[in-house]
């Protein structure tokens, strides 16, 4: 069996399973974020359900409107505080005490290797790269499973992307192995799949760059992504997991519906135009056509973890935004903000010229913290750049990873990071 | 047969639900409020021009990107019955389904309609008549887990049944 299916064949209990059969299984985590899980309760008080199957697995994370917005998203986050204080829910992050879930729970070690995870939220496949099995669901899915302790689903098939090689332009990142791999199967092209990623190209990359990759599977609409359970897993976790774990082996006889490989030692930088994450081209190309940007955004749960700081930071270094250019920098969660501060990064971003907060998802969907304006630019480190995804519906996002990023937002233009850290 | 009538809305390939309900909207739970923003930045008159019955058709990968139930829900709210798409993306799919809104597959279809066009249906069969062109199509019936959820009419009812 594939790895999805060990993970769903173990969960339920079964020796075998195979794509399409339906399986009940009851994850380790059950978690929404103040969008989704105010819904979530909504429905949960309307239907009057109050009875929960085990609270220690019910996880919500203020993160996509917080600190309150406005005065309807503070209705929205009282919903989740009170419910949170009514039933004693160990795992409630408030705004200022978490971040964005996808960055939090691995980094803090609440989820493990071997979990399966369900989150009100699309980008919860991310959870896949540290060796789990995560997908995401809607409000109604979860107010369920918060009740019943379980949740119904189908066995994908898998898709397996092998990556080969080292990228010999030193700015290519994880980032840019996911737009890749978007570019070549297109947005729906792992619709209702799980994608299991191999190859030297996948086992060189940090647990971090994993996390980029599995946070992306959603964009080629994929159920899930799965990584094999190596080294960088095992150190991610070392100082990390607050459970024990387990993981599976690789069967050699697994099957696939479709095998991808691909060589990365040429792969560029990626830029994914407006408004789709596959309309990816190689960074010399989008050079060539001079495309001006009004705002940077280092940021969100894809790309605004310790790794992608420091590169961001190590080009930012003692320069300036081009004059016309706004820069907007997140990190994900509150822990990697005051990681960030103590190692000078963010005084390195406050001198280019950006804005800093922390913790949340910002401008990514359109919340808050620098929203796209009409007929603007914006070149950010998120997974979406969908129409009026980032503000306004007149605004174009371009996508890419956050050396691009810090490098354009000095040049002004989208370059390619060589140009000003050579 | 229960026969119904309304008229299509026709849209194309990866209808995100980003488009179908923006983040900007998206602080009410309110499902008329979310019905009145439905679908703006792809199609602004949607909202005006949609009444109880009519039908939305679209091409592939129909509800991708964000979970956000909001957009089945808005959906649901502005009167359209069910929606008709080559395929779902999956998370969409599942949440139509988990509030009652019916959603079909039936990738032979969408070539035949365009917005406007008349259409009768019956949604417990699964039959479709396009009033236009007078051809008829037919969905396969659902697997046996999502029609206990519809027979319950969503799922919360479905588990609300279990917990009795």
């Amino acid at each position: 069996m594939n790895l999805t299916e060990q993970f769903l064949a173990y969960a339920s209990g079964k020796n075998k399973v195979e794509p399409g059969d339906i399986v009940t299984v009851y994850p380790d985590i059950m978690m929404g974020n103040d969008v989704t899980a105010s819904l979530a309760i909504k429905i949960l008080n309307d239907a009057g359900l109050d009875k929960f199957h085990d609270i220690n697995k019910m996880f919500i994370v203020m993160s996509h409107y917080v600190p309150n917005k406005d005065i309807k998203t503070s209705e929205m986050t009282l919903l989740c505080r009170e419910f949170a204080k009514k039933h004693s829910l160990p795992h409630y992050f408030e705004a200022g005490k978490g971040g964005i879930e996808h960055a939090l729970l691995p980094d803090e070690g609440y989820v493990v290797p071997g979990d399966i995870i369900i989150g009100a939220d699309s980008h919860s496949c991310t959870y896949g790269a540290i060796h789990t099995f995560a997908t995401g669901i809607g409000s109604t899915d979860l107010a369920a499973a918060w009740v019943t302790g379980k949740i119904w689903l189908k066995v994908p098939k898998s898709i397996k992307a092998v990556f080969h090689g080292i990228p010999k332009n030193p700015w290519t990142s994880a980032k840019d192995l996911v737009l890749h791999l978007i570019k070549e199967i297109g947005d729906d092209g792992a619709t209702y799949m799980a994608i299991e990623y191999h190859g030297d190209a996948i086992t060189n990359l940090s647990a971090e760059g994993k996390l980029t990759i599995a946070n992306m599977a959603i964009e080629a609409g994929a159920k899930n992504a799965v990584f094999p359970y190596d080294k960088s897993i095992e150190d991610y976790e070392k100082s990390r997991a607050k459970r024990q774990f387990k993981h599976f082996e690789i069967d050699r006889t697994a099957k696939f519906d479709r095998v991808y490989e691909w060589n990365v030692e040429n792969l560029e930088p990626q830029i994914s135009f407006p408004h789709l994450p596959s309309l990816a081209q190689p960074v010399s190309k989008v050079m060539a056509q001079k495309i001006k940007i009004d705002q940077v955004f280092i940021g969100s749960c894809t790309n605004a973890k310790m790794e992608d700081l420091r590169i961001a930071a190590k080009i930012l270094k003692d320069k300036k935004l081009a004059p016309w250019v706004r820069g907007v920098a997140i990190p994900a969660s509150q822990k990697i903000y005051l990681e960030a501060l103590k190692e000078g990064i963010i005084e390195t971003f406050i001198k280019a010229g950006f804005s800093t907060t922390g913790g949340t998802c910002g401008p990514c969907l359109g919340g808050h913290y620098g929203i796209v304006g009409p007929g603007e630019t914006m070149l950010s480190t998120s997974n979406r750049n969908f129409v009026g995804r980032t503000g306004h519906p007149k605004g174009q996002t371009y996508l890419c990873n956050p050396a691009v990023a810090a490098a354009s937002a000095v040049a002004g233009y989208i370059v390619d990071p060589r140009e000003i850290a050579g | 047969m229960t026969l119904q009538k309304g008229k299509v809305f026709k849209y194309g390939r990866d209808v995100n639900t980003d488009v179908i309900i923006p983040a900007r909207y998206m602080s009410t739970q309110n499902p008329k409020e979310l019905a009145a923003k439905c679908m703006e930045d792809l199609d602004p008159d949607f909202a005006i021009k949609v009444r109880e019955g009519d039908v939305i058709i679209a091409e592939q990968n129909f509800g991708c990107g964000s979970s956000r139930e909001h957009a089945p829900i808005a959906i649901k709210a502005s009167g359209v019955t069910c929606i008709v798409a080559n395929f779902f993306a999956r998370i969409f799919f599942r949440n139509a389904i988990n509030i009652g809104l019916p959603v079909f597959e039936i990738p032979e279809m969408t070539d035949d309609f365009k917005t406007g066009d008349a259409i009768e249906y019956d949604i417990e069969k699964g039959y479709f008549k396009n009033l236009r062109s007078g051809n008829t199509f037919q969905a396969k019936p659902f697997s046996p887990e999502v029609q206990e959820i519809f027979k319950a009419g969503g799922l919360i009812q479905y588990i609300r049944n279990q917990v009795k």
